[in-house]
C-alpha cells in the first residue's frame, strides 16, 4: 500500500488524495481543491482515501500532513484545500504547475486511480 | 473547555503574542477555521505555515476533537 501510494505521488504529474471521486466527492474541501485545480486546468489524478482507513494512515505518514485532501504537483506537496485555493486565486497554482509540467500543461484531464489494499 | 477554547489556547502556546482568531464553523465544535499572522512565517512557504499550525494542533487532530480544520495563515512583512 505504502509503495502504491509512494508512485502515485512521485509519477504522477498532478495527484490529488480525496474523499470521495471527481464524479461523487465526499467532503467541501475535497470539492474545494478538486475545482481549484480544474480551473487551472491541471491533469488531475485523483484517488479516493475512504475506500480503505490504511489508505490516508499511509499517506499522511509519508507526507506529514494530517489532512485531506493533499495535492502533489511531481512529488511535491503542494498543500490542502486552503492552500490550492490561494494559489489558484493569486496565480501562483499556475505558475507552479507551468514550472513542474511545462507551459503546455493545461489539458484538464481528471482521472480516477483506485488503491487495492 | 470547549474544543473551541482548547484550539485557541494551543495556538496562543505556540504563536504567544500574535494575532490570531479561531471560529467555529458550524457551531458543532469541531469544524474549525483559524487564522494566524505571525512573524514566525516570515520567508516560509504556504505548506511551512500550514505545517506550523498543525504541530499546534497536533493533539485535537490527532484524537478527532478537529473533524475540518481551515487555515488561513499570515506573515508579519
Amino acid at each position: 500500500m505504502k509503495d502504491q501510494i509512494k508512485e502515485i505521488i512521485e509519477g504522477e504529474d498532478v495527484a490529488l488524495f480525496m474523499k470521495g471521486t471527481p464524479q461523487f466527492v465526499m467532503c467541501g474541501n475535497s470539492q474545494r481543491a478538486l475545482d481549484a485545480l480544474r480551473r487551472a486546468g491541471a491533469p488531475v489524478t485523483a484517488v479516493d482515501i475512504l475506500p480503505d482507513p490504511q489508505i490516508r494512515q499511509e499517506l499522511s505518514a509519508l507526507s506529514g500532513w494530517p489532512t485531506i485532501p493533499q495535492v502533489f504537483v511531481r512529488g511535491e506537496l503542494i498543500g490542502g484545500a486552503d492552500i490550492v485555493d490561494e494559489l489558484e486565486a493569486s496565480g501562483e497554482l499556475q505558475r507552479k504547475l507551468e514550472e513542474k509540467l511545462g507551459q503546455d500543461y493545461r489539458n484538464g484531464e481528471v482521472r480516477t486511480v483506485a488503491l487495492a489494499g | 473547555m470547549d474544543a473551541r477554547t482548547r484550539v485557541e489556547e494551543l495556538l496562543r502556546g505556540a504563536f504567544p503574542g500574535d494575532e490570531l482568531s479561531v471560529e467555529d464553523r458550524t457551531g458543532g465544535g469541531d469544524h474549525f477555521q483559524v487564522s494566524v499572522a505571525s512573524p514566525r512565517f516570515d520567508g516560509l512557504s504556504l505548506v511551512e505555515q500550514h505545517r506550523l499550525v498543525y504541530d499546534a494542533l497536533a493533539d485535537p487532530l490527532a484524537d478527532g476533537t478537529i473533524h475540518e480544520l481551515r487555515i488561513k495563515t499570515k506573515g508579519a512583512a
